[in-house]
């Protein structure tokens, strides 16, 4: 049976057809949908663990164990998870372990467009790269035979455009997996210095190994062709290079780390001209540059964004394929919705003037004009540890003037540690949490606070309050986003204390909330044009000429543009 | 066969990937191999949104290449204009005539262009303008914007209706299968080429 899917779901599928006995992510774009869709298969178990370090872990105590086991992240999310990455490398699987992860060049839905590859170099894990949903599901399959065959975890790195596009896959049934034995072996699972110094030894075999067996991997294929041109490239690049020189002989690399020398070789002494095409940093060129090859494609590629068959085609040939211009047009950037319980607390930072370090999420939007809440964003919980960091270097005084922002989902991702920073070293910090009840900029996932699973069921609800309240902060507040007067009155007088505090605003997303709330419409009679509400950056509110509306099917209710207006010029529509 | 080529583009929330969905499955049923390409995550909270739809016997990239879309199906005509160079110099753009303001202009640091329609028609070959939101809003239901431009797009495509209703059936959900089958009916009638 043949099916159209994403890249994220023919993973899944993958997944599926492996025998998968454990499925572990925290939410990223452009990862999200491979764990979302194997939670659907029953026998497979699935979490969204609280970020991914803690996925990781899980996952290897489940390849451990004995149970293939699939763990998915954006790249940055792999950072988090490093710690654990680079360990594993040592102790090895037993059954299967395959990491996805989910790269974005050209920076989608990410604040950078770093490159996993250089994970798998310098953790010495071998990565894989897929180029559409067909080879994303094989691949998987393939991943979980070699992670068990040479006893190692095994990447298989997405991109954007692989996760994200929709392509055919035949569908297959799923093998059998027996739980493979358990052995304790200290030698092999207790890394400390005696015994990790002997696993480092494997570690390196295990890669020379990976590398002379990559020479004969179904996964790295030659293409002949029209021998002038030779080109090696991988993943997505390698459709983009079809589409636009079907005649160039091509070596497509399934396994990007660690590269097959001699294939490499071979195939660069059959041509004439050879190019490395790949996205972002240049990885495999600079590989084979060491290898005393000739390449034309020295320096042609940028190391920034993405690729296209029209800069491809325009780079090796010196010719435009398609040449046209964009019309000049206003942008349109992405918005905070109508109704989110996010605006009227940044609305209220901006009009007591207070900075705020930021973090990841929809919240970050609220970083552009007019509502300009937030003066930072790093990272997945960073906006604790830095506005403790600015008090401790310009002084109590200062920090009166700034708040930390962060999300219920970040907070339990990353921002716990930060809070317990303030409070052992004595900061007075005040932190936010914007508890929307979901993980929302990646398209409403749960965790542990909103008492359900990835599968739907029930599960125990993490209690913001008591767990803030037992790492020693006094003072919290929980407020309702939408009473914009107390949200206000709340900012300044936490502000102002010489002790840390949170305040919570606690609302669900906007999205989430399924009764909708009778729309406001603007009295033309009333409204003297101050434009106060359009302060607000509300999708609804428009204005044509000086003459302000709102768009009733937008509007969702929140009232808060009515709170804010002057002179009573905004009000509820009745029936 | 060369591939067929479907740029359909529009603002945050406004249907476009379902629109993109039943277009891939009906050419996968009729034995095209498909590639699309999608926007998720952060664009999707009202920004500018692009879906890439190609079928025929044989697609590698998932992306249309600037100057290579056979259609652009637009949602709102400011997006119709901003992807206008992808289509080709044969190009049809079948246009959504409804304005939804980007923020920039609502601030009024930018400037909605006045004369857009005619500016889309002097960079397309030919141009198809429908009031498709009102046509939708007079069927009860302004989602269904969506079908009623599948129904102008299916016009322009030899693909059997037969085959466009079922996959339409098949990919909205249950309760609207009767309005959606309207809708893209609607549509189809509206085209005049």
């Amino acid at each position: 049976m043949k099916e159209l899917l994403l890249g994220n779901e023919a993973i899944a599928r993958g997944a599926y057809e492996a025998g998968v006995k454990v499925a572990t992510a925290y939410p990223g774009t452009p990862s999200t949908e491979i764990t979302e869709c194997i939670a659907k298969y029953d026998n497979i178990y699935a979490e969204w663990s609280p970020n991914e370090k803690v996925a990781l872990e899980v996952a290897i105590g489940s390849a451990i164990s004995g149970g293939r086991t699939i763990v998915s992240m954006k790249h940055v999310g792999l950072n988090v998870a490093a710690d654990p990455l680079f360990t594993v490398a040592y102790t090895g699987v037993n059954a299967g372990l395959v990491i996805v992860v989910a790269d974005d060049p050209g920076m989608h839905s990410s604040q950078n467009e770093q490159n996993t590859r250089y994970y798998g170099k310098a953790a010495n894990i071998p990565i894989l790269e897929p180029s559409d949903s067909q080879e994303a599901k094989d691949f998987v399959i393939f991943a979980f035979e070699l992670s068990e065959k040479y006893d190692t975890p095994v990447i298989i790195r997405m991109t954007t455009r692989v996760s994200h596009s929709q392509s055919i896959v035949e569908l297959c049934e799923p093998q059998g997996q027996k739980l493979k034995e358990y052995k304790k072996d200290i030698s092999k699972y207790v890394m400390m210095p005696g015994m990790a110094k002997a696993r480092h030894i494997i570690v390196e075999d295990r890669m020379n190994n990976l590398a002379d067996d990559s020479n004969s991997m179904s996964i790295n294929e030659v293409e002949t062709n029209d021998r002038s041109v030779g080109i090696i490239t991988s993943g997505i690049s390698y459709q983009y290079v079809k589409e636009v020189l079907p005649n160039a002989s091509i070596l497509k690399l399934g396994m990007v780390y660690p590269l097959p020398d001699k294939l490499i070789r071979e195939f660069a002494s059959t041509v004439d001209k050879l190019y490395v095409i790949e996205e972002l940093e240049p990885f495999i060129e600079e590989h084979v540059k060491s290898m005393g090859i000739e390449i034309a494609s020295d320096g042609l590629f940028s190391i920034q964004g993405e690729l296209s068959g029209n800069i491809i085609y325009s780079k090796l040939t010196g010719k435009e394929l398609n040449k046209k211009s964009p019309a000049a047009v206003p942008g349109r950037p992405p918005v905070l919705c109508p109704g989110c319980p996010h605006r009227g607390v940044y609305y209220a930072l901006k009009k007591l003037k207070l900075h705020a370090t930021g973090d990841i999420g929809c919240y970050t939007l609220g970083a552009l004009p007019p509502l300009e809440g937030i003066d930072t964003c790093i990272c997945m919980g960073a906006s604790i540890g830095m506005v403790h960091g600015i008090e401790k270097t310009r002084g109590r005084k200062e920090t009166e003037k700034w708040i930390g922002v962060i999300g219920d989902s970040t907070f339990i991702h990353s921002g716990i540690t930060g809070l317990i920073d303030i409070v052992y070293n004595k900061g007075i910090s005040t932190v936010v949490i914007l508890d929307n009840s979901t993980t929302g900029m990646t398209g409403h996932q749960d965790h542990p606070a909103t008492g359900k699973t990835i599968k739907g069921e029930p599960a125990p609800v993490l209690n913001l309050v008591e767990l803030i309240s037992a790492i020693g902060i006094k003072n919290i507040k929980v407020v309702d986003p939408y009473d914009i007067a107390k949200v206000e009155e709340v900012l300044m007088e936490e502000t102002k204390r010489q002790e840390p505090s949170v305040i919570i605003f606690s609302r669900p997303c906007a999205l989430l909330t399924k009764k909708k709330e009778k729309p406001f419409t603007i009295d033309q009679n009333k409204c003297r044009h101050c434009n106060i509400c359009m302060g607000l950056a509300c999708p609804a509110i428009t204005r044509d000429g000086k003459t302000l509306s709102i768009d009733k099917t937008l509007c969702n209710g929140c009232g808060l543009c009515a709170d804010i207006c002057r002179f009573n010029a905004i009000e509820r529509l009745v029936d | 066969m060369a591939t067929t080529n479907i740029l359909i583009v529009g603002v945050g929330g406004q249907g476009t990937l379902l629109a993109s969905r039943i277009i891939g499955n009906l050419a996968m049923d009729l034995g095209y191999d498909v590639k699309m390409s999608e926007v998720h995550g952060m664009s999707q909270r009202g920004g500018s949104v692009v879906t890439h739809v190609k079928y025929g016997n044989k697609v590698f990239s998932p992306l249309i290449e600037i100057g290579t879309a056979d259609i652009i199906i637009a949602f709102e005509k400011l997006e119709a204009l901003r992807w206008s160079h992808y289509l080709s110099d044969t190009g049809t753009m079948i246009v959504n005539n409804q304005r939804i303001d980007p923020l920039p202009v609502i601030l009024g640091t930018a400037h909605y262009p006045t004369d857009v329609m005619d500016e889309i028609k002097s960079r397309s070959f030919r141009c198809i303008e429908v009031d498709a939101l009102n046509i939708a809003r007079n069927l009860g239901n302004d989602k269904v914007l969506n079908t009623v431009l599948l129904g102008v797009l299916a016009k322009q495509l030899d693909m059997p209706i037969k085959n466009w209703l079922a996959a339409v059936e098949a990919n909205v959900p249950s309760k609207t299968i009767a309005i959606n089958k309207k809708a893209f009916n609607e549509g189809y009638n509206q085209s005049i080429w």
